[in-house]
């Protein structure tokens, strides 16, 4: 028997999505890393094999998108994702005071997680950060790199590719901060695992939060 | 009433004497640019054109001695000449003449000329202090070390890369790294993509370009962005362009040589002087004037420090949140 205490947050679609994508994005920030870093005498991965992996693991994460895409189109998942712009900066406000002292306190959380709300405000605005903007930049970007005959040549005279480049690089870098900012928001639970364990098993200990 | 009347009327004339001085500036720069263009079409010797009468088209016309007719032949497509190569090459106020016997102004040409030996580089440009910075005596010592050399022999000249009508120093004159690779590709493929011309010095076929070198992604942005003798010719630093061919199994595969921070285009491709001074910007400039992007050997200075700031905030500010919630407990 699932206590009551217990919500079923993450169907499995999702876990399947989440799971590929956090493989995929790993790879996609060691080799791109690599790549960026590159240097013939010290290399964690060799250069080629770099390029090759980056491109395979980039095509999978692209088309593991698009599973979240359309599994928040189709599903009721995408509830969770409404955001209501009346008052969004107070409400971040107040998480933010909560993490930065609240819970030092031990004060309850501000925005208690149900049936309703999966995400708080913080979780809301950078999950929808990264996933619309962050990622389908990374996406178009990535995949004009692989078709560079695809990039206009020069905008202003400064080279297109070069432009995509930079910008695929610098997104490249935003996601990896969130992943670490992310990895460690999620320990923060009743015990650090239990966030992980929610992502695997789908069931989310609400007084974990 | 009238004098506002003046007024507009004065403010149009003005305007349309303005926008007509523009037009007229405008015809004058066009009229500038084609006067040179065709100038640079006089610039050839007007005794070329005896020989171009006949060596630029596809048919030709001579007085026939026997019959007394005017007689309209074909050309053999390989001896019909480009007028605006020739006009941009560094031999464009040559006389064919100069080059070629005095006796080609008869035609048919006597059979004899083909006998004929031409001058080399080395003949005209060998020890000549104008030419000492292109260093044509060591080039050529390099030249005869390569492979090109070693199994061909003097039937490997240099006229074979470079056409004595049309050559250009590119790698100085042109500030375009792209103009620069495909001018230097192009000579490496007369041959390595005809295969006739390469069989002139070979009984093999030529290998395919595009199987030889599969393993390279991207092959053709690679084609388009580096010079076949980055990988193919060891870079000789007191020597700007290098010109020891050396034997497949020397060449450059290992892709990190190109793609990192110290990259050896850098000292090779980047490293003429009219290159590296219009980038006085830095490395940057370069690459945006030049439309190309190096995966890895481009590294911003402020983008790479204010990345690693960033990063090292973050995890400062998870550091602190864990001594918290450790203290607190
Ligand atoms: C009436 C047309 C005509 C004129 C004028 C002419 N040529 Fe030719 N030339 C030819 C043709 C046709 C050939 C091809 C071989 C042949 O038919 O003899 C040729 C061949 C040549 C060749 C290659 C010879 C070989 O077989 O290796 C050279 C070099 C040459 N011409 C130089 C000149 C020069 C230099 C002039 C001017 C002084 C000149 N020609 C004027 C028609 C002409
Ligand atoms: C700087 C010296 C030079 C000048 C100037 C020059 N030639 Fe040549 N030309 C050569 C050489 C060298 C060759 C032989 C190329 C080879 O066999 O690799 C040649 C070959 C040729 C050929 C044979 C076809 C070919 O391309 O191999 C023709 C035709 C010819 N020249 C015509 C002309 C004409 C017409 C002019 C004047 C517009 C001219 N040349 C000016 C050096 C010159
Ligand atoms: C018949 C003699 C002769 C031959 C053969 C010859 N050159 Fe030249 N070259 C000259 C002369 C003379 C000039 C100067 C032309 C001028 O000032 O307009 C010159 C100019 C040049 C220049 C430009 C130098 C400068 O700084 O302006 C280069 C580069 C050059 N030649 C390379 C070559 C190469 C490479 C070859 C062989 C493929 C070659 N030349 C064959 C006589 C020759
Ligand atoms: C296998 C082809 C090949 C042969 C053979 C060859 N070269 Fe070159 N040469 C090149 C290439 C490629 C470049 C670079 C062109 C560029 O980037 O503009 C070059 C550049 C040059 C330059 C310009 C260097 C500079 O500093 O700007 C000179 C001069 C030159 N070669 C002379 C010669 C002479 C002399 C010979 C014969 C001894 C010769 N080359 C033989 C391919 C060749
Ligand atoms: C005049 C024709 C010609 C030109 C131009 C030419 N090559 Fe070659 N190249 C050959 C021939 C012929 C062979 C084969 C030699 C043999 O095996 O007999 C060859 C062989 C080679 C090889 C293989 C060497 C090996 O180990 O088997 C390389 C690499 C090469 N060329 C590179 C170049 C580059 C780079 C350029 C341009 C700078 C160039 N070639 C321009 C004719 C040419
Ligand atoms: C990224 C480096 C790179 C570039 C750029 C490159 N090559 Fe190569 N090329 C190689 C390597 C490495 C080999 C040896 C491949 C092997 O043995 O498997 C090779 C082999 C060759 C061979 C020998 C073929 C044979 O088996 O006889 C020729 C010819 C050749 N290249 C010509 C060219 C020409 C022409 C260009 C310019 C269009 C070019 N290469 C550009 C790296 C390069
Ligand atoms: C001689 C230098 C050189 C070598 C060696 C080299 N590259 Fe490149 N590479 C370049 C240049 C230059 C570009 C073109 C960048 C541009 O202008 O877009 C490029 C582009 C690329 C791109 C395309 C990037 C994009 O913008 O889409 C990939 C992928 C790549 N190289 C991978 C490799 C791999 C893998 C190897 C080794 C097998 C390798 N390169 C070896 C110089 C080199
Ligand atoms: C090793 C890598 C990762 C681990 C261990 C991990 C872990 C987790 C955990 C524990 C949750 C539940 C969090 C919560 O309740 O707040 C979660 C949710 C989520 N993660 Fe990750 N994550 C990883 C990588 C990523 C990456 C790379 C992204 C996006 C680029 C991502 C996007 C998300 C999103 C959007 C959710 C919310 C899913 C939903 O319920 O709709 N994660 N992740």
């Amino acid at each position: 028997m699932i206590s009551e205490n217990k919500i079923y947050f993450y169907p499995i679609w999702l876990r399947i999505w989440h799971g590929i994508n956090a493989m995929g994005i790993l790879i996609l920030i060691v080799t791109g890393i690599n790549m960026q870093f590159s240097n013939p005498k010290f290399g964690l991965v060799n250069f080629e094999l770099a390029v090759n992996l980056h491109n395979i693991s980039g095509i999978l994460v692209t088309i593991n998108y698009l599973l979240f895409f359309f599994g928040n189109i189709l599903t009721s998942n995408k509830r969770y994702y409404r955001l209501k712009r009346k008052g969004l900066f107070k409400r971040l406000q107040l998480q933010v005071d909560y993490y930065t002292s609240g819970m030092f306190k031990n004060q309850q959380p501000p925005f208690p997680l149900s049936e309703k709300r999966k995400f708080n405000p913080m979780q809301k605005v950078s999950y929808l950060t990264v996933m619309y903007l962050f990622v389908p930049g990374l996406v178009i970007t990535g995949l004009a790199l692989l078709f560079p005959e695809t990039i206009i040549e020069n905008v202003y005279s400064v080279s297109g590719i070069f432009l995509t480049a930079i910008l695929h690089a610098s997104l490249g870098f935003l996601v990896s901060i969130f992943l670490i900012i992310h990895l460690y928001v999620a320990s923060i639970g009743k015990n650090p695992l239990n966030n992980f364990k929610s992502i695997i098993n789908g069931y989310h200990d609400i007084h974990g939060h | 009433m009238l004098k506002s009347k003046i007024r507009a009327s004065a403010f149009l004339f003005n305007r349309l004497a303005m926008q007509s001085s523009f037009l007229f500036l405008l015809i004058l720069l066009f009229l500038g640019f084609s006067q040179k263009s065709q100038a640079q079409e006089k610039s050839l010797t007007p005794e070329n054109d005896k020989c171009l009468k006949c060596h630029t088209h596809q048919t030709f016309t001579f007085q026939n001695t026997l019959t007394k007719k005017e007689d309209k032949r074909m050309s053999n497509p390989l001896y019909i000449l480009d007028k605006n190569h020739f006009a941009a090459g560094v031999h464009a106020k040559f006389k064919c003449t100069d080059c070629h016997s005095s006796a080609y102004s008869t035609y048919p040409h006597n059979a004899e000329l083909k006998l004929e030996p031409l001058s080399t580089c080395l003949d005209c440009h060998g020890g000549d202090e104008k030419y000492a910075a292109y260093q044509f005596e060591k080039i050529e010592k390099e030249f005869q070390k390569s492979v090109h050399f070693q199994k061909s022999g003097e039937s490997f000249t240099c006229s074979k890369c470079h056409n004595q009508h049309y050559y250009q120093a590119k790698s100085r004159t042109s500030s375009v790294v792209g103009e620069i690779i495909g001018f230097s590709n192009e000579m490496c493929m007369t041959c390595h993509s005809n295969n006739s011309k390469f069989q002139l010095l070979s009984d093999t076929l030529k290998p395919a370009l595009s199987q030889i070198h599969g393993w390279l992604p991207n092959q053709e942005l690679h084609f388009k962005n580096v010079r076949c003798i980055e990988c193919h010719t060891q870079v000789v630093d007191s020597l700007s362009v290098s010109h020891n061919i050396l034997p497949k199994e020397k060449a450059l595969k290992n892709c990190v040589e190109c793609h990192s921070k110290n990259s050896m285009l850098v000292a090779s491709l980047y490293k003429y002087k009219n290159l590296q001074s219009r980038s006085e910007g830095g490395k940057l400039n370069t690459i945006i004037a030049n439309k190309s992007y190096v995966i890895g050997a481009y590294q911003n200075f402020w983008l790479n420090n204010f990345s690693i700031f960033i990063f090292i905030m973050a995890l400062a500010g998870i550091c602190i949140h864990v001594i918290l919630r450790i203290i607190k407990k």
